[in-house]
């Protein structure tokens, strides 16, 4: 295959990669995995290059709509930064010494829980009684709906930061965001209302990202014939994505897409078991 | 005291905007940089055969490090210009920390100005730590 033909394909399937992201709100990196190692035969370190550069992109891409909105919290976002900074940068670390196909293993079964928890029911509640701690650090906010500005509180502190803690480990050892480990983090244990998480977590997967790219860039894992058809079709595919949901309920598509995501996570932890990679 | 809240809240809302506006900005100019670089490249080596990238090899040592990048950009090599554009889109996030640093120490939160620190400070450790093994 020449470059060219390989560029060509590549922009096109990291276009997908972006748009399933963006409609499962998965994200691009995670889908840009799969696609580099089964379909383009490339090495899983540098698929986990490209992938960490197109977390950074789809990130900051659909953070700077959400804050326009007045959705994300800041405040929250940075304190919770510290623990998903240190993650990554450990798990980074980690991966020196993990075997390429435990990382394809590990990374089937969070693209398995990943896909299950954009399926779940999400936090709609709004805490009136937070805890003391959330006070101290100022985390308690509100964010505007349809109905209004609403006020919401948040508690467990402790836990939320713990739990951001795995998902940066995870964020740094794979490549992609977690945000589904960030979600879980801010919508189960803190109780935030999801519409909050979920923007919050989008806002700090792209420093989170960064975090491990500063590594895996001075480690050689980016690789620039890979970097570029991925970081532009990733971004198209989620900007196309982003305007398609304004027009569409994506309920129907998120099913078909996660029993996909399914299919590819199995096959990642069967070719990862088979030591294929 | 009502009065003194809206105009600390008016003034957040402002700080969030200029945020959102910088990592915008951050990848626009990022991947114009990647573009640029990819079309160079595809047009001086887009008849070559696909590099093997099934095997790890690692790159090359003027793509891995800030001199190195910054090299190739000068010097219009096309992997050095789209390498300059990934550590473009990398440092927008970490320029995002260093402008709410700014942000909350003009609101004089000292307690959100040390946080911002530690974060920065993780990111600064990571990027000069040498931990690249």
């Amino acid at each position: 295959m020449s470059i060219l033909t390989f560029t060509i394909i590549l922009i096109l399937g990291a276009y997908v990669a972006g748009l399933v992201g963006s409609l499962t709100g998965l994200g691009g990196g995670v889908v840009v995995i799969p696609l580099l190692t089964l379909v383009f035969n490339v090495d899983i370190r540098y698929a986990i290059g490209a992938a960490l550069l197109a977390s950074i992109a789809n990130s900051s891409g659909a953070a700077s709509a959400y804050i326009k909105e007045g959705i994300t919290n800041i405040r929250l976002g940075m304190f919770l930064e510290i623990a998903t900074t240190v993650g990554a940068v450990l798990g980074a670390l980690i991966a020196v010494y993990t075997p390429t196909n435990t990382i394809a293993i590990l990374f089937g079964v969070v693209l398995l829980f990943s896909a299950a928890m954009t399926l779940r029911k999400k936090n709609q509640e709004v805490l009136t009684q937070g805890s003391k701690l959330a006070e101290v650090l100022k985390l308690n906010n509100s964010y505007p709906t349809a109905n209004g500005i609403v006020e919401y509180k948040l508690k467990n502190v402790g836990g939320g930061f713990s739990i951001m803690t795995i998902a940066g480990v995870m964020s740094g050892l794979l490549g992609i965001g977690s945000g589904a480990l960030k979600v879980l983090a801010m919508d189960t244990a803190m109780k935030i209302p999801f519409k909050v998480s979920t923007t919050t977590s989008n806002f700090m997967i792209g420093v989170t990202a960064a975090a491990s790219a500063v590594v895996y860039l001075q480690r050689g894992y980016m690789d620039p014939g890979i970097a570029f058809p991925v970081v532009l079709g990733v971004l198209g595919g989620a900007f196309t994505g982003a305007k398609l949901l304004t027009r569409i309920n994506p309920t129907t598509l998120r099913w078909i897409f996660c029993i996909a995501i399914t299919f590819v996570a199995l096959e990642m932890i069967y070719n990862g078991y088979q030591h294929k990679f | 005291m009502k009065k003194e809240i809206n105009a600390s809240l008016e003034q957040d809302r402002d700080v969030e905007k200029t945020v959102g506006k910088l990592l915008r900005a951050g990848v626009i100019l990022a991947s114009l940089v990647v573009f640029i670089g990819g079309l160079s490249y595809v047009f001086s080596f887009g008849s070559l055969v696909r590099p093997d990238y099934h095997s790890f090899k690692g790159e090359e040592s003027n793509l891995i490090t800030f001199a190195g990048i910054f090299k190739g950009f000068f010097s219009g090599e096309a992997k050095g210009i789209i390498q300059f554009g990934v550590l473009l889109l990398i440092l927008t996030p970490i320029l995002r920390i260093i402008f709410s640093l700014f942000a909350f120490a003009i609101e004089r939160d000292k307690l959100y100005v040390f946080i911002t620190l530690i974060v920065l400070g993780i990111i600064l450790a990571s990027t000069f730590g040498g931990l690249n093994i």
